[in-house]
């Protein structure tokens, strides 16, 4: 009997083991940091630039925690960094709620009620059902801004919108500096709090989900609740970058709920890696700098670029550039 | 009253007319669909190829439109043997994102191939005399084009009911869509089976793509475009059913247009509306296995 507990104690501590050091800080994570500090030192007068970047990482985060994690498939996530991106545009335009910080909250809790709703009704289903209505949702979204165009200013969109100095005491330089630090900080919140997500047991579950819904269902997981939760965080995140994408060009139209929006940021996820947290920096990075420079030169060329890119990726690397890299290290390290 | 009535016929006519067109782009997607669950996010880009070649063998070699049409919708199925052959079918055993990141990036590459040779500036095809203008139904006048549209609509349905319903090949594609184990132990060539019907299906789509220059024109986004409409039609329809797909082309295409008479403001708000209600009710669509 005893030998019993004991056997389940050292069980229980083992996994509680092994997600504490899944969990503990590894030293090649501080990297993307010291590079993101790097650039703005590099090359201060591209940091305009650099905040999209760090925008398009984030963005890309919140697709990795419900596509990567939880294996849901959407074609639709541009629709939550729409409704944050107007929440702040709207705001400042018509409530002139300018204050940048309170701003994100308010985006964040609005994309996370229509990521709520939206998830409750959805998340049911699968497959091809499911794409479509998530690519149904984020164009009934723009619709609907196009409709009421009075308010949302339609396809030419609220311009020239006004923020109120970060915590009033830093204004914005003309290279985006303060931007680039802003948008920087809140990443680094947004990537600890998803950090702490995916290596928590529900992070566990929404694996699980992934990989075997069945088996989840089996062992009574509430599989639809989880879900919920990760697309409303999901969502929530979407939001915040949509407000940050706002506030740092100072203005927005209905193109932010564009298909292409979509379909771009899940590029940027699967060329860095699913499933993996630092494939969302990979990829947008990579993204980003390859189609600033190539998309200058001939945005067709640019667009074929992408597609070849995408059917490499699916043939030969599909866990993005981060399991290739993972790939090359093994064997080395094995030879 | 009578205006009323008018306008109700115009909706209905021009509805129908739209309604086909979607029918005959999107049935091939159906069929391809039922059969292998492959998402094929390309086929967009199979109906613009034919839409592209119409103009240029319109256009530069100076072919019929109808003529061209064939020649179109014939090459068209032929170059698509070879996608499913080499690169599809890696795939059929993969996730639906991975097939969904292959035939995206499958449709990138033709747009941007087809804005390389042809620009981004839409395209439009001559059409024969017989075909502009209006037609005298005896109690009011109709666009020869439209019509023309509803009567090859019609057309290919009673012939793909025919070979659906009533010949070997689609006794086997019905029996591989219900159940494909089964079939292959009964010793149907699905794999077979499948090129076969993925050739038809693009093919089918090439000519819609033909048919709809004249409709909307043609600029290389049509393969992204118009591609959300396929599948909705298809996940409204139910995969693999040819009776669904019908019911789901002439439901859009009618309400579609009804929202574009009635309330242009709207634009596609009505037809996104139907979809989410119809999925969240139906989610396998209208004739679609649970």
């Amino acid at each position: 009997m005893t030998e019993k507990v004991a056997a389940a104690q050292t069980a229980r501590d083992r996994a509680a083991e092994f997600l504490i050091s899944r969990h503990r800080f590894r030293w090649p994570e501080a990297l993307p940091w010291l590079l993101a500090f790097a650039a703005f030192f590099l090359f201060p007068d591209r940091m305009t630039f650099g905040s999209q970047v760090l925008i398009a990482v984030m963005f890309a985060l919140s697709l990795d925690l419900i596509l990567g994690y939880a294996g849901i498939v959407t074609l639709g996530h541009a629709a939550f960094f729409g409704v944050g991106a107007y929440t702040v545009g709207l705001g400042a335009a018509k409530l002139g709620w300018t204050e940048p910080i309170s701003g994100l909250l308010a985006a964040a809790i609005i994309a996370a009620i229509v990521g709520f709703i939206s998830g409750w009704f959805l998340l049911r289903y699968r497959g091809l059902t499911l794409l479509m209505l998530t690519l149904a949702t984020a164009i009934m979204l723009q619709e609907a801004g196009n409709l009421r165009s009075d308010i949302s200013g339609g396809y030419d969109g609220l311009p020239g919108l006004e923020f109120k100095r970060l915590l009033g005491m830093f204004d914005y330089d003309l290279y985006g500096h303060v931007y680039f630090l802003y948008v920087l900080a809140v990443l680094a919140v947004v990537f600890f709090i998803v950090r702490r997500i995916v290596y928590s047991p529900f992070g566990q579950a929404l694996t699980g989900i992934r990989e075997n819904v069945r088996r989840m269902h089996a062992i009574g997981a509430p599989v639809h609740r989880h879900l919920v939760i990760a697309y409303t965080i999901a969502a929530a995140i979407a939001g915040v970058a949509g407000a940050l994408f706002t506030q740092t060009n100072a203005y927005v139209t209905l193109t932010v709920f564009d298909f292409d929006n979509s379909a771009r940021v899940m590029v940027m996820l699967i060329l860095g890696g699913t499933g993996r947290l630092y494939g969302a920096f990979a990829g947008a990075v990579v993204y980003m700098v390859l189609e600033d420079y190539f998309s200058k030169l001939s945005p067709t060329f640019w667009q074929f670029g992408i597609g070849l890119l995408l059917v490499l990726a699916v043939l030969f690397a599909r866990r993005g550039i981060l399991g290739l890299l993972e790939q090359a290290w093994h064997r080395r390290s094995k030879s | 009253m009578q205006k009323i009535a008018q306008i109700a016929v115009s909706i209905l006519f021009d509805g129908l007319a739209y309604a086909m067109f979607l029918f005959i782009t999107s049935v091939g997607l159906s069929v391809t669909m039922g059969l292998m669950g492959f998402v094929n996010l390309a086929h967009g880009a199979f109906a613009m190829t034919g839409g592209y070649f119409v103009v240029s063998l319109t256009r530069s070699l100076g072919f019929g439109f109808i003529p061209s049409l064939v020649i179109a919708s014939v090459s068209v199925g032929l170059i698509s043997i070879p996608f499913e052959r080499y690169l599809y079918r890696r795939l059929y055993k993969a996730t639906d994102l991975e097939q969904v990141l292959l035939t995206i990036g499958l449709a990138f590459m033709a747009i941007a191939t087809f804005t390389y040779f042809y620009g981004p500036i839409p395209k439009s095809v001559p059409l024969p005399a017989w075909l502009q203008g209006d037609i005298n139904l005896g109690f009011r006048t109709f666009p020869s084009y439209r019509a023309f549209l509803i009567v090859l609509g019609a057309g290919l349905i009673s012939v793909l009911w025919y070979a659906f319903e009533r010949t070997n090949i689609g006794a086997k594609i019905r029996a591989a869509v219900d159940n494909r184990r089964m079939a292959e132990s009964v010793g149907i060539n699905v794999d077979r089976l499948f090129t076969l019907t993925f050739a038809l299906g693009s093919g089918l789509a090439a000519l819609g793509g033909g048919l709809a220059i004249q409709l909307f024109g043609l600029t290389p986004s049509f393969a992204v475009i118009y591609l959300v409409l396929f599948l909705i039609v298809v996940a409204v329809g139910g995969l693999g059913s040819l009776k669904g797909t019908l019911l789901a082309a002439l439901v859009l295409g009618i309400f579609d247009t009804t929202g574009k008479y009635l309330l242009a403001d709207a634009g596609g708000f009505f037809i996104y509306a139907v979809v989410l209600v119809v999925l969240l009710i139906k989610p396998a669509g209208f004739y679609g296995r649970e």
